[in-house]
Parts: structure tokens; C-alpha cells; sequence
């Protein structure tokens, strides 16, 4: 089943092309990497993706439905404010530099969406949060706040509160960058085991070892256009592209 | 001298002063945050005005203000304003154009990201607002606030000017009746119980507030 579809997505900012022609689909349980050199449009597509920007031509659509497709025109018509919303819910998104509430508990950030958004009730909401958080391996958090966290606690717990809305298809904006080595492993430690899970998943990321061993698609983009798309053997080890092998060789030096 | 004339005439007289206070709090601080929408509005049509009463609000006296709402209102608008209303009208358009710079400065200070968040969980806009934003905002401007609360707190003598019986117009009258400065100390010392009060009601809120950065 499809989960997300996006067909030839243009984007610019100010007259400056981002994203000239992107398509790409995932399917359930898929996880989709997506690589690319600083400025490549990597980061603004996922937010075109999870309506944080509107895109100026293409088509999406999430889970079947239609958030926006090119009017006659040329130009995108998104569908509906109420529907846009609807469809927002199917999507999760884990940013770089987390966004908690720093006001408000672990627990509450995490309890705080579904009980206002999706009207659980408190208890169903904190049950859930606490099953998550002892996933995440963080149940004595519970109480404590963003602030008095690590990095990668925080970064966690984001992931939790990602998840408290179950999401068809998690995102992920270099879930990593904002983390020293040390706390990068038990991010990505977390997206293993959720893809082992088959959650399904966009990882947009640095980490070119972690691409290569949980994608199962994985998606080069260039100065707003997908190099190459393939699997990861594909991708790292076979590629016959001179600019995919150029940024590859960059990283293994590094 | 008699004290406790005197100082039963100067609790009535802070009681005036404590009244425009709180009617002055009570109405600036919503105006407040309405202006602050306003200047933040990205339509010219609706940020300029309000830039252009901010200037007015900010760069004239208070006291010319007072003055002329009480003087200018019965020409314009032929009917004469009490003077206790006069200026409590005049101290809640002169507040609530300094509260809605502060309100402005902490809701600019709140990460994108916060909203962004808020979006991606479905938070309508008014749960991003009252639960997410407004909260961290209270936070960022209580020690300006603060300042505004203390100043008000000491600006309600002016309303002297327009024949408002307040705390400091009994103290004077005193004063120059008796040839005495005792009274003077006296008030002194009212306001800084009175600001007393407000700083601790701060130190509070600040403390309370202080589990998360």
C-alpha cells in the first residue's frame, strides 16, 4: 500500500529554484533515506511534505488522499483547510533540533497532542506515553523537563511524542546533526528498532553508514533533483553516477 | 499636625492611586496584546496605524497625554469626561502601547520551531497559541513587566494634573498647609510599600516559573 506519492514537486523561494521536479513514492513499511549536500533541497522537501511549506506545483498525496495536486493553471491547489489538517495526522515529524515545549514535562509533551488534538482521554494518553518512553528507555523521565535532559534524551523523547499520535509515516530532519557522536548511536539505535518494526519512514541524514544499513530505498538529491534512487547496494557500492560516486567519495574521506 | 487626619486622608488618597492601578492593568494589558497582533500584522493597512499610536503613546509625555484627553475631549467630542475616567483612559492608551512592545518582544522570541512542532502534532492555531506559545512568553517578560508594574505604580501621582485626588496631591497639600515635610516622607514610604508588594508578587511568579528554561 501507498503511503506517500509525490509527483514532480517544484518549489523556489525568492526565484530561487529548491526543488525542480521531485518525485518519489513510499510504501508501507519502506524506509526511505534521502542524502544530499547542504542546500540540495533535502530538508525543504520534507517540509513541503509535512505542510511546514506550500509547494508551487506538483502533486502529493499521503495515505490516498490528495493534499495537493497542479491546477489547470499549472500551479498547486491544495485541497480543503479541514482535509489538509486530516491529512497532517497521518504524518510525524522529528525535527533536527527537537522543538520540545520546554514548559512542559516529558510526559506532557508527549500526552499533550493526543488528548487536545485527538481527544483521548488523560489516562489513555498517559498509558500510552509511558508505554513509549520506557521503549525509548526513559521511564524515569517522565517528570522531569526538556531542559534537565541530554541531547539525545531529548531527541528521544521527541521521537515518543512522534509516535503518541501514530503516525502512518514518520519523518525524519537529520534526526542527528544537532547530537556529538557519543548520543548519535542511541538515536539511531531507536530508528532501527522502529524500522524493524516496519514502521514506515523518510530519514533524511548525514549518516551514510545508517542509510545503507536501514533504508531500503535510498534517494541522492542534488541542487533540488533526485541524482539517483535505488537501493542502498545500488547506491553506495554500484554507482554509475559520476556525481553520486563525487559525494560518496567526500564522506568516506571525512 | 494632626497624623491621624493626616494619614487616614492619605490611605483614602492611595486608595485613588491603588484604583487607577488596577483599572490601568486590568484594560492595558488585553489592549496590550491586541496592538501587539496588530504591529506584528503583515498588512500595512493594520501595522502602520498602530506603529504611528505606539510613537504617539511612547514619545509624548504621559502627563501632556493626561492633559489633553482631559482638556481636549469635551471640544471634540462635547461632552466633559470625568476626571478620574480621563485618566484612567489616558493610562491604559499610554500602558498598552509599552505592554504590546514587551508582548511583541516575547512572542518574537519564541522559536519557529515551537510552531512548527505545534502544526505537525494538529494543534489548531488557538491551542498553539494559548497552551504552547503564551506560556513560554509570560515567562520571557516578567522582568520587564516588572518594570512597567513599578513605574505605574509611581506615574499614578501624575493624575494630579488633571484634578485627581491621589496620594501625592493630599501629601503636597499637607505639606504646604503645615510647612512641614513630614508628609512627604510619609508618602514616600506608601509607594515603597506599594512597590514592595509588586516586586514580591514578581520574585514570585519569576520563581514559580523558574522549572524550565
Amino acid at each position: 500500500m501507498q503511503i506517500l506519492s509525490a509527483k514532480n514537486i517544484h518549489k523556489s523561494f525568492d526565484g530561487t529554484d529548491v526543488l525542480r521536479g521531485i518525485s518519489l513514492s513510499v510504501t508501507k513499511g519502506q524506509v526511505l533515506a534521502v542524502i544530499g549536500p547542504s542546500g540540495s533541497g533535502k530538508s525543504t522537501l520534507l517540509r513541503c511534505i509535512t505542510q511546514l511549506d506550500t509547494i508551487d506545483s506538483g502533486e502529493i498525496s499521503i495515505c490516498g488522499e490528495l493534499l495537493v495536486s497542479s491546477g489547470a493553471d499549472g500551479t498547486a491547489q491544495y485541497t480543503d483547510r479541514a482535509a489538509c489538517v486530516k491529512i497532517g495526522l497521518h504524518i510525524g515529524l522529528v525535527f533536527q533540533n527537537f522543538n520540545l515545549f520546554p514548559h512542559f514535562s516529558v510526559l506532557r509533551n508527549i500526552t499533550e497532542a493526543p488528548v487536545r488534538v485527538l481527544k483521548r482521554s488523560g489516562k489513555v494518553a498517559e498509558a500510552s506515553a509511558r508505554e513509549l518512553l520506557k521503549k525509548m528507555n526513559l521511564s524515569d523521565k517522565a517528570d522531569a523537563y526538556p531542559c534537565q535532559l541530554s541531547g539525545g534524551q531529548q531527541q528521544r523523547v521527541s521521537i515518543a511524542r512522534a509516535l503518541a499520535m501514530n503516525p502512518d509515516i514518520l519523518f525524519f530532519d537529520e534526526p542527528t546533526s544537532a547530537l556529538d557522536p557519543e548520543l548519535t548511536g542511541e538515536i539511531l539505535k531507536v530508528i532501527r528498532e522502529l524500522a524493524a518494526e516496519h514502521m514506515t519512514m523518510v530519514v533524511v541524514t548525514h549518516e551514510m553508514k545508517f542509510a545503507r544499513d536501514v533504508a531500503d530505498q535510498v534517494i541522492f538529491m542534488d541542487n533540488g533533483v533526485i541524482v539517483e534512487q535505488g537501493s542502498p547496494e545500488q547506491l553506495f557500492d554500484n554507482t554509475k553516477n559520476e556525481r553520486t560516486r563525487a559525494f560518496l567519495s567526500r564522506f568516506n574521506e571525512a | 499636625m494632626n497624623y491621624q487626619v493626616l494619614i487616614t486622608q492619605m490611605l483614602q488618597a492611595t486608595l485613588m492611586s491603588l484604583q487607577i492601578f488596577f483599572v490601568t492593568l486590568i484594560f492595558s494589558l488585553p489592549l496590550g496584546m491586541l496592538v501587539a497582533t496588530g504591529r506584528m500584522s503583515k498588512y500595512k493597512i493594520i501595522h502602520l496605524p498602530v506603529r504611528f499610536y505606539i510613537l504617539i503613546m511612547r514619545g509624548t509625555p504621559l502627563m501632556l497625554q493626561l492633559l489633553f484627553i482631559f482638556y481636549g475631549f469635551k471640544p471634540i467630542f462635547g461632552i466633559q469626561l470625568d476626571r478620574v475616567l480621563a485618566a484612567e483612559v489616558a493610562f491604559v492608551l499610554n500602558y498598552a502601547a509599552y505592554f504590546a512592545e514587551i508582548f511583541r518582544g516575547g512572542i518574537e522570541g519564541i522559536p519557529r520551531g515551537q510552531y512548527e512542532a505545534a502544526k505537525v502534532l494538529g494543534f489548531t492555531r488557538s491551542q498553539t497559541f494559548f497552551r504552547i506559545i503564551l506560556p513560554q512568553v509570560v515567562k520571557h517578560i516578567i522582568p520587564p513587566m516588572g518594570n512597567e508594574f513599578i513605574t505605574l505604580v509611581k506615574d499614578t501621582s501624575l493624575a494630579q494634573v488633571i484634578g485627581v485626588v491621589e496620594l501625592l496631591k493630599v501629601t503636597s497639600n499637607w505639606v504646604s498647609s503645615a510647612v512641614n515635610m513630614t508628609p512627604f516622607a510619609i508618602a514616600g514610604l506608601f509607594y515603597l510599600i506599594m512597590n514592595g508588594i509588586v516586586t514580591r508578587c514578581f520574585t514570585i511568579a519569576e520563581n514559580r516559573l523558574g522549572y524550565y528554561r
